[in-house]
């Protein structure tokens, strides 16, 4: 199979534009009897519809919760990155693009990326003047802060819930499209299938969850936004319902999933504290421009964090990288952290944790600079601690509040324990240039599609990604495909592609029905997250990927013999709807370790134990290795290899480096 | 050995709209470091393997941000904690051998699915009608260009923080959803960019939220008392202040 990435000719800072002046156009006559499908109403989902919907396409939008607005991208928490340069300090598209692909450890496609650095400052534009309330500064301009992998202030924030604030915004464009009639939304629904015909994505199954009943809907072409798959894990910071379903169902009408493997591991989450567990939750990486992240130097020492000197902490990030400090990358910060741990420097109760300290800066960079303001000479560290615990307040108050709840701790007062948990997957359904899949007229969108983060993506970037695929490419990219099906008029859902596809749909959920085991679809959750974090996580090696394949496979086969769902198929039944989920992750875990199998290198997020450097760095074969692994599935457990070659003509490759 | 409670549950249980609901009894063993919505996964985990219908909830991000969880608790919609959402009140704040009553959101212009999941529909409905700034993607100038004293844009932030959960709704005797309404016309009023059309967008949600039969204010401020963000209850006074403009202009 020929993998055309569509990357456009000419030079790189060039390629958008031309791509933009160039492309065929429909005309506003023709778009109105041209329809969309928009599965998924997170920021890609939700920027995408209304943004299609107002240039003059029929949009019908999907979601499973019960509004466009619970999507999980509202629980993005510390900022959106844009080159803007409001901060004079050295930022330009160039290096928000270089940062980009050096962050994903050069396994990201060029041309994708700097498009992607280049729209990201209309994207603030955008959410601004939809009423976006971003932090200012005194003077009323704009705010930023620093994320990691990064020397220049280029994140704009909301306190700590921008992802919230960003989903609101394009949300109440997606009303507004909705309120005018443009754009139809189908909430509590699950996407089952996608309709092919003729080779081409014409529709969807999708179930009404309410009702049980199975739908067809008809779309000159399908938009998946329909995020990430963490939730392979069981636990990771995604919400309860993020699933691959979506996804999965287009690998399996011949999709490609490319570099599944790459998994972000992000460094600082409360850390597991029991069985009860549901989810992890995150604490936002913006918390280390003013954090510090140590665990002390003597092995087992489980003295009252506030009682250990400070020569007696080892602040290891800072040690180790001094250039960057605690605003290494994800995956670097999170290995540096396992590294601790594991050799028995970690803290807390169960020692698998590390500290993340407020107190030198909250003294030291607010409480002084509060004290000059208000004009207190010698302030003593009391009234410091409490001039800097406002600022603190006001940056971070609601993740403080979120880390008291949850761990019955002030954060304000001892520091906050954490510890790295799947939050991302940069891997995806293989899209081109057009963020469109190997499947003609099927497009996948955000977190969804693998494009843009390589092995590692960098903080505020996701958000920036979504916003990006669906403000501003796919109203261009989508064009040009559907410019060239104008004479097809809209197909019946009585088709007969779309009467197999049903059946095949209800023939699924009639065997999940009918096994009646005895086991929930819970406990093989459960079990398959184990295996996922124990060998395909923080760190692989072959012996143990080849385990959890062999492992996998069983679980699998036990889950569709012994399941339990209680109920039936009629009405709302959320066990049967998981255990749909649970069953598509149960082959997706198969084929993260088939990929990280096959990737016998380190990179990124991909860390194989086989192939690091002597400071324990990941290593990476650029020889055997700087190429997009596009899976395309055969049969159940059986994939074949596609290479997409990375072609670098800008970016010089080197070894990481941040210390 | 990990503490343990033994709670005793009663629970809203109706299998759909149309059939009558009642409470059932439930008896669970929960670690005080779970949430609310892990001690029901718990619940369902035992209501599973002995072969009955677990209790339909409707939950997500469980970190208090999305606003899909909806559990009345005690009588207080999401719990005794104040600011807390019910997927981030932990089972410390309750005592082994406690009685705790769990029922849906109750308000007409929420109906409800199944046992505890309800139907918010109605909110998306409100905002459809106006909860936004009308401008089309590509429209806009330098993010900067637009000078906004710090003073309003926290105001606007801080009335922008509400999850569309609910709570305000089922806690009000009048099944009000004014602080919801008065806390979208809040941010957009005090932006420069939403002033615009601020007069026919409160004039259209107001009108909306009456078409989707929620009631009356009566100022007894139980909204701003049982939200879990915290949304002022001043937010109401706004509303009523731009509505009143707005009808006075005509509109």
């Amino acid at each position: 199979m020929n993998l055309d990435s569509k990357i456009p000719e000419g030079e790189l800072a060039d390629k958008w534009t031309k791509y933009k002046s160039s492309v065929p156009l429909v005309n506003p006559a023709n778009k109105r009897n041209m329809e969309v499908v928009v599965v998924g109403t997170g920021l890609a989902g939700a920027s995408a519809a209304s943004t299609l919907a107002e240039l003059g396409y029929k949009v019908k939008a999907f979601c499973f919760q019960d509004s466009p607005r619970r999507a999980h991208s509202i629980a993005a928490q510390g900022g959106i990155n844009a080159a803007k340069n409001y901060q004079n300090d050295g930022d330009s598209t160039y290096r928000l693009f270089y940062d980009t692909i050096k962050g994903g450890d050069y396994r990201s496609r060029e041309g994708n990326v700097h498009r992607l650095a280049e729209v990201s400052t209309n994207i603030i534009d955008q959410c601004v003047a939809q009423g976006v309330p971003f932090a200012r500064e005194y003077g009323g301009t704009l705010s930023n802060r620093s994320f990691g992998g990064v020397q220049v202030q280029r994140t704009f924030y909301a306190a700590g819930q921008t992802g919230q604030q960003l989903l609101l915004g394009a949300y109440s464009s997606l009303e507004r499209q909705i309120g005018l009639g443009n754009v139809e939304m189908f909430a509590r629904h699950e996407m089952l299938d996608v309709v092919k015909i003729d080779g081409v994505a014409r529709g969807i199954i999708a179930k009404n969850l309410i009702t049980g009943e199975l739908e067809r809907h008809f779309g000159h072409a399908v938009v998946l936004c329909t995020g990430g798959y963490g939730n392979v894990f069981y636990l990771s910071t995604n919400a309860m319902g993020s699933n691959v379903t979506a996804a999965w169902k287009a690998h399996k009408q011949g999709a490609m999933m490319a570099n599944p493997c790459f998994t972000q591991i992000h460094p600082t989450c409360i850390p597991v504290s029991g069985e009860h567990q549901s989810k992890l939750t995150l604490m936002s990486e913006s918390l280390r421009n003013d954090g510090r992240i140590w665990v002390p130097k003597k092995e087992g020492d489980d003295r009252n964090p506030n009682d250990i000197p400070e020569d007696e902490r080892d602040y290891y990030l800072e040690r180790r990288y001094p250039a960057f400090g605690n605003l290494v990358p994800r995956d670097v910060a999170s290995r540096a952290a396992k590294e601790r741990c594991d050799a028995g420097f970690g803290v807390g109760p169960s020692k698998m944790a590390v500290y993340l300290d407020f107190k030198y800066n909250l003294m030291n960079k607010y409480g002084k600079a509060e004290a000059t303001k208000k004009g207190i000479a010698n302030p003593d560290d009391d009234t410091l601690i409490a001039l800097g615990k406002d600022v603190i307040k006001e940056k971070y108050g609601n993740l403080f509040d979120m880390y008291r709840q949850i761990t019955d701790e002030n954060p304000y007062e001892t520091p906050m324990r954490i510890y790295p948990a799947v939050h991302y997957t940069m891997g995806g359904l293989w899209v081109d240039y057009e963020l469109q899949t190997n499947v003609p007229g099927l497009y996948a969108l955000g977190e969804a599609n693998f494009s843009d983060h390589g092995a590692n993506r960098l903080g505020a970037s996701a958000l920036m990604q979504g916003l990006a695929d669906g403000y501003f490419v796919i109203p261009y990219t989508l064009g040009s495909y559907l410019s060239k099906d104008i004479s097809t008029a809209s197909i019946s859902t009585n088709h007969e592609s779309f009467d197999n596809a049903e059946k095949e749909v209800a023939a699924r959920i009639e065997k999940l029905m009918s096994i009646k085991g005895t086991k929930s679809v819970e406990s093989f959750h459960r079990r398959l997250g184990l295996i996922m974090w124990n060998k395909c996580g923080m760190a692989r090696n072959a012996p143990d990927l080849k385990d959890a394949i062999a492992e996998i496979k069983a679980l699998r086969a036990e889950f569709w013999s012994d399941v339990r769902i209680p109920g039936t198929d009629k009405g709302y039944n959320p066990e049967l709807d998981k255990a749909g989920r649970v069953a598509d992750f149960l082959e997706l875990g198969e084929l993260m370790c088939v990929d990280a199998l096959n990737r016998e290198e380190s990179c990124g997020g991909h860390f194989r134990e086989e192939f690091q450097t002597p400071e324990g760095e990941a290593k990476r074969d650029d020889d055997k290795y700087m190429y997009v692994a596009s899976w395309e599935s055969k049969a159940e457990g059986e994939w074949e290899l596609h290479k997409e070659n990375l072609e670098y003509e800008n970016v010089k490759i080197a070894q990481r480096s941040y210390k | 050995m990990e503490k343990v409670l033994n709670i005793n549950l009663k629970v809203w249980r109706q299998a759909n709209p149309e059939v009558t609901g009642r409470f059932e009894e439930y008896k669970v063993e929960t670690s005080p470091d779970s949430s609310f919505l892990e001690m029901f996964d718990v619940l369902n985990e035992q209501l599973i393997n002995s072969g009955q219908e677990p209790v339909a909830f409707d939950h997500d991000c469980r970190e208090g941000i999305c606003g899909m969880c909806s559990m009345v608790i005690n009588g207080r919609p999401h719990g005794p904690k104040k600011a807390v959402t019910t997927c981030q009140l932990h089972m410390r704040s309750f005592n082994d051998g406690d009685t705790v009553v769990v029922e849906p959101w109750r308000a007409d212009a929420f109906p409800v699915i199944k046992d505890l999941t309800v139907n918010r529909s109605s909110f998306d409905k409100i905002i459809a009608s106006g909860g936004y700034i009308s401008v089309n993607t590509g429209n806009a100038v330098d993010a900067n260009a637009m000078l906004i004293p710090k003073d309003d844009a926290d105001t606007a932030f801080e009335a922008a923080t509400c999850i569309g959960c609910g709570a305000c709704v089922s806690a009000c005797k009048n099944a009000s959803a004014m602080l919801f309404v008065g806390a979208k016309v809040t941010q957009l009023a005090t932006l420069p960019q939403g002033k615009a059309e601020r007069e026919k967008r409160v004039v259209a949600m107001v009108n909306a939220m009456d078409a989707e039969g929620f009631g009356a204010c009566s100022n007894t401020g139980a909204c701003a008392a049982e939200c879990p963000k915290g949304i002022p209850l001043s937010a109401i006074a706004t509303l009523n202040k731009e509505y009143t403009k707005a009808k006075m202009k005509g509109f």
